[in-house]
């Protein structure tokens, strides 16, 4: 028979001793300023002080910022603290819960758990492997909701500004000025495209990125798509519309009806033109892909927000000998068009061409607001580069938002 | 009237989003909030549109026996199948129906992104033939595109500043990739993105005006 190792008496002993020290030693959220046991135990560390604590700026009443200094034991190397507890209570006399940890050296923290205008005590615990010390507590505070965020006030005045400035150039359209607009050479190779596909008796495939409509590129290649199912229609050539997320394809499929209506074609409207494919990026692509080399489209227009995509698609596109025209912001991919493709519109030139191609003067204005807004930024951008230069940093500390 | 309304709607609600951009207090934040979350529901009717068109655009295929029809009988049946067993482990695991161990989880694993990665892997071989034709020198402008490719491509490699160390820092491999992009080709793209996002703002600025209002049907 085995020799057990331990005998019960020396258990009942060890049991005893341990019962003791959970006595002695006080719970996880208690001070322990008290002098520690003697021996090697290490010491719990030094607290935190100068606690301040106040409502977020700027914000809906949904932070509080809390800043304090660091234990005095709190030193790079020295181990003596591990991290912070930052504790709240609605009470002095607590209880006290922990809001979020920070590791050592952190002396600021934002506390957005906080509820509206309710007051809140705070305090900062230094934890290290000695145990735990907390420092004074600082309150009340709450958080309130503020009217203005006043760290805007830039992008209000410059956004006041382009409004004024599209306004101004809308109403003088409107009154019959026409401003004179430059060509385009990206979009002027649509109808081009167009032309050659009918010609060809081949279909135009039309792509409006791959995001969804809260993306403001695909409201602009929804926004040509219209456009560009016109010319469709009025040629007489079959246009195929693949899209990513369903809010876009119940838009572009009214956009391709709105098309052939106002073409005068309404009965041509093919309602399997526009066709919801998946949200999933190379789903998507292998779907598209799998079109251009059954189908064969003669013209493959890109408008709207690519990302990996991009090339895949372009590329695909160039094998099969279509022309191919291109739009996208995404400055990532601009190149990846500017290769494959036989025309790309860049940037700005996406958001144009919707008003360029409907030869709208109100919606021609709006394109001479933004070519003024334009001079007024590079005209801040450079007094910004001399008043910093001259170590003048108003402007800057003015233009920093929040 | 059925114009009018949606343009009226448009326009309050593109006004309201606008302003709460500057007026964090509650009173806008989060009726905003709400307008913002509220467009999931939206999204969920759209799905079935989507879901819709998919099965009747896929189905007229198979009925008019189009020359790819049997791939459009496999697009349904995974369709179908992936749908089916996802609702079933939706309601076994209440809702998780992407836990470790369900049958969506595998086919996910074991279909899904195997396949992805095959799609994405492709783009490989595109970037080596589109860089094949962007780098051909036939003009003075392309000459130049690819001297700067060449120098930022050995710039960013170990070899290119092993092969300049004798160089002064500045005449480096390293240093000079380092200032074509951060000075000619920063300043580029930052013009690139000031100019769209003024584009993003017109356009917006003409949806909330109801000057640009092509996104509503077409019948007046």
């Amino acid at each position: 028979m085995p020799k057990p190792r331990w005998s019960q008496r020396s258990r009942n002993a060890c049991l005893g001793s341990l019962c003791f020290l959970a006595a002695i030693v006080p719970g996880p959220l208690t001070a322990q300023t008290a002098p520690a046991p003697a021996g090697n135990h290490p010491q719990p560390p030094a607290p935190a002080s100068g606690l301040e604590a106040h409502d977020a700026p700027n914000d809906a009443g949904r932070a509080v910022d809390l800043k304090w200094s660091l234990s005095p034991e709190d030193r790079p190397g020295a181990k003596r603290v591990v991290h912070y507890y930052v504790e709240r209570a609605t009470k002095p006399s607590g209880p006290w819960a922990v809001v979020d940890s920070v590791p050592a050296g952190t002396s600021t923290k934002s506390d957005q758990t906080v509820r509206r205008d309710t007051e809140y005590l705070y305090r900062i615990t230094a934890v290290g492997p000695g145990g735990m010390t907390p420092g004074g507590m600082f309150g009340f505070v709450h958080a309130s909701s503020q009217w203005v965020n006043t760290t805007r006030a830039s992008v209000l005045v410059f956004s006041a500004m382009f409004f004024a400035f599209v306004l101004y150039f809308i109403r003088s359209a409107e009154k019959g000025k026409k401003p004179f607009v430059r060509r385009i050479a990206g979009i002027d190779a649509i109808e081009e495209a167009i032309g050659r596909a009918t010609e060809m008796g081949r279909s135009v495939l039309y792509i409006p990125g791959i995001l969804d409509i809260d993306d403001i590129q695909t409201v602009a290649g929804l926004v040509i798509l219209e456009s560009v199912a016109r010319l469709t229609a009025k040629y007489q050539t079959p246009i195929t519309v693949p899209v990513t997320y369903p809010i876009p394809f119940t838009i572009a499929e009214e956009m391709v009806k709105g098309g052939y209506l106002h073409a005068g074609r309404p009965e041509q409207y093919d309602p399997n033109s526009v066709r919801f494919v998946s949200p999933e990026q190379f789903a998507y692509v292998a779907a598209v892909t799998g079109i251009m080399l059954r189908d064969r489209p003669a013209a493959h227009i890109f408008m709207g927000s690519f990302y990996a995509e991009s090339l895949l698609l372009a590329e695909t596109g160039f094998a099969t000998g279509a022309i191919q025209v291109a739009g996208t912001a995404n400055v990532h991919q601009l190149p990846f068009f500017v290769v494959a493709c036989d025309y790309t519109l860049i940037g700005e030139e996406l958001y144009a061409a919707s008003a360029y191609l409907s030869g709208e003067p109100k919606l021609v204005g709006s394109l001479k607001g933004a070519d003024l807004m334009k001079i007024a930024i590079v005209t801040t951008v450079v007094v910004g580069c001399l008043l910093e230069s001259l170590g003048i940093h108003a402007l800057t500390l003015w233009m920093t938002t929040q | 009237m059925k114009r009018e309304l949606p343009l009226a709607i448009t326009a309050a609600i593109g006004v309201f989003m606008i302003l709460s951009f500057f007026v964090p207090h509650q009173a806008v934040s989060v009726p905003a909030d709400f307008l913002q979350a509220s467009a999931i529901i939206v999204v969920a009717f759209g799905y079935v549109l989507g879901g819709a068109n998919v099965l009747r655009v896929n189905f007229d295929g198979i009925y008019k026996r189009q020359p790819d029809w049997p791939y459009k009988i496999l697009l349904l049946a995974g369709l179908i199948v992936t749908f089916a067993i996802g609702a079933i482990d939706g309601v076994e695991q209440h809702g998780g129906f992407l836990d470790q161990g369900t049958r969506s989880k595998w086919i996910y694993d074991n279909l899904y992104s195997p396949m992805s990665a095959t799609m994405f892997s492709l783009l490989a071989f595109f970037i080596a033939s589109a860089a094949f034709r962007a780098f051909r020198i036939r003009t003075v402008e392309a000459g130049l595109l690819a001297l700067a490719a060449l120098l930022v491509m050995l710039g960013r490699v170990p070899v290119g500043d092993l092969a300049t160390h004798w160089l002064p820092a500045p005449a480096r491999l390293g240093a000079i990739q380092d200032w074509i992009m951060n000075v000619p080709q920063n300043a580029a793209k930052r013009a690139i993105l000031i100019g769209a996002a003024l584009g993003v703002m017109a356009t917006g600025l003409r949806v909330i005006l109801g000057i640009e209002r092509s996104y509503l049907s077409g019948e007046e």
